[in-house]
């Protein structure tokens, strides 16, 4: 196995800019932030990377999610990389760092950043609208043309199908879905990061307002305004530099018929994703049973469940289960799950958070939120797209 | 209110086609697939003939939300988000409003066209027949 691209690459460093909700700095001042405190963390200098990379990209519309383009950024750390990508499609939002991976092990760059920066909290102030599916025009093309018609203006209203579809099928209830949020919240207390750390109970998720059921507020990812950055490098420059390199011991990745309107299945799994999770264990030989916590996509609560079983951690149909009052996906509990939050708690970062979290915890910096030796962690990313990987330290 | 779809070559047929009141989804001449959305080549077998086909306007729903949130001023809320099964195929999936207070997972379904300018939205409710 040791010819698979991801086994010649490792992150080197990571960092996060200020988070805010909003900020008071911009985009490209918070991109600058955290890509230089994540090359200085890798113990290297904005003249060693030779490649940059992001999602999406840079695009007037779409309230906040593409403030920052690759090419503006490199600009502005004072870099000439050689080596430059902007990924809107593909396997999640983790397509740059598969792509980045992919550079590095053909020789194309040595030292990649890669980053994920969001204005949506400001975009939202400045505009609700901006930030809902419908764009500015005053006709709705493209995949969105099929849902906004019927005033489904958020992706909630998609994922609560597949919410609703779940509950029916396998007799799941709220309780059980509200045990993530909650999980997060706990977690988040301990991250100096994360937009909300107050203490939420299970009463307090159920007494909150339905926004497509069965999902309610605290089912839901938040907008912010910040920015993620992770540094990789060849194994062999990432040898003697500040860290212990963090292996990337697979990865795995899927595009679905979501992305295009088109679905698959009975509503109740993704099956892309369930392929991208195939992919990761064909890579390795490591388990499911050997994970030490696990950082799961949670644009929406649901996709933790969705995620859970399409990278085989829990069995189909149990994933409610499992969830159940919490303490299985606790800090202390058999898997410990969203250790920093995740997007319900710090914040929609499109799973950039959640690869800074895996960062966290594998290097030891999670303070009251650590994970006790913590040496290998699964990520997962994406609703539309799929994408994940496992990260392990020596 | 609504945000009416743009009429696009490989769509429009889909948004226009109540006006006679009768639904199409596109099918396959070929192999006798059908396919939504629509795309220039049937996904089962990679034919070009690919067609707008009347269908039954039947369907069950597999799936429902009941959205309670006003995205913008004026939405009117609650309504029900769903997606149906339509009776020509499994997982032939299209989305709809479902005009009915009460709904279930697997209620019987039928099409009605609600009209705006140049556009027929397919809407669905619950089929007693």
């Amino acid at each position: 196995m040791t010819l698979l691209p991801e086994k010649q690459v490792c992150i080197t460093g990571a960092a996060q800019s200020e988070v805010g909700r909003p900020s008071p700095r911009t985009a490209l001042q918070l991109t600058a932030d955290a890509c230089l405190a994540a090359i200085a963390d890798a113990g290297l200098s904005p003249s060693d990377i030779d490649g940059i990379a992001t999602y999406p990209g840079k695009s007037s519309e779409g309230g906040g999610i593409a403030p920052v383009s690759p090419s503006e950024a490199a600009a502005v750390l004072g870099i000439e990389p050689r080596w430059i990508l902007a990924s809107a499609e593909g396997f999640s939002h983790m397509a740059p760092i598969f792509n980045a991976v992919t550079a590095i092990a053909c020789g194309l760059a040595r030292h990649v950043v890669v980053f994920r920066s969001v204005a949506q909290a400001q975009a939202r102030i400045a505009s609700r609208a901006s930030t809902l599916m419908a764009g500015a025009r005053d006709r709705v093309d493209g995949n969105n043309a099929w849902t906004v018609p019927y005033n489904a203006l958020s992706p909630i209203n998609t994922f609560a199908l597949y919410a609703q579809a779940y509950f029916d099928k396998y007799g799941a209830d709220e309780a059980q879905l509200g045990a993530i949020a909650v999980n997060n919240r706990a977690n988040a207390a301990h991250n100096p990061n994360a937009i909300y750390r107050k203490p939420l109970t299970l009463d307090d998720y159920l007494a909150a307002r339905v926004i497509s059921s069965p999902l309610r507020l605290f089912d839901c990812d938040s907008h912010i305004d910040g920015s993620t950055a992770i540094v990789l490098s060849h194994r062999d420059a990432a040898k003697g530099l500040r860290n212990p390199p963090l292996h990337i011991e697979a990865m795995g990745m899927a595009v679905g018929g979501l992305w295009v309107g088109r679905h698959e299945g009975d509503f109740t799994e993704l099956p892309a994703a369930h392929r991208a999770g195939a992919m990761l264990w064909e890579r390795t030989d490591l388990t499911p049973a050997g994970m030490d916590c696990a950082q799961i996509y949670d644009g929406f609560s649901i996709h933790v469940w969705m995620w859970l079983e399409a990278l085989g951690l829990v069995p189909k149909g149990e994933a409610c289960r499992f969830t159940e009052g919490g303490q299985r996906i606790a800090l202390d509990g058999e898997l410990p799950l969203n250790t920093g939050g995740g997007q319900l708690s710090a914040g929609r970062f499109h799973g950039y958070g959640h690869i800074h979290e895996a960062t966290v915890q594998l290097w030891g910096r999670g303070g009251g939120r650590q994970v006790r030796d913590a040496r290998t962690c699964i990520v997962s990313n994406g609703g539309y797209g799929y994408g994940a990987m496992i990260l392990r330290r020596d | 209110m609504r945000k009416l779809p743009k009429l696009e070559p490989e769509t429009a047929f889909y948004w226009t086609c109540g006006a006679d009141g009768r639904l199409r989804i596109q099918r396959c001449g070929h192999c006798g697939t059908y396919q939504h959305p629509p795309f220039p080549r049937c996904s089962n077998c990679g034919s070009e003939a690919v067609a707008p086909a009347p269908v039954s306007g039947k369907g069950r729903l597999a799936s429902y939300t009941v959205n309670h949130e006003a995205w913008v001023p004026g939405l009117a809320v609650p309504f029900v988000f769903g997606v149906v099964e339509l009776a020509e195929q499994a997982q032939l999936y299209v989305f709809t409003n479902v005009l009915e207070g009460e709904v279930r997972i697997g209620m019987p379904l039928t099409v009605e066209f609600e009209h705006h300018d140049d556009v027929w939205l397919p809407m669905f409710r619950e089929d007693r027949e």
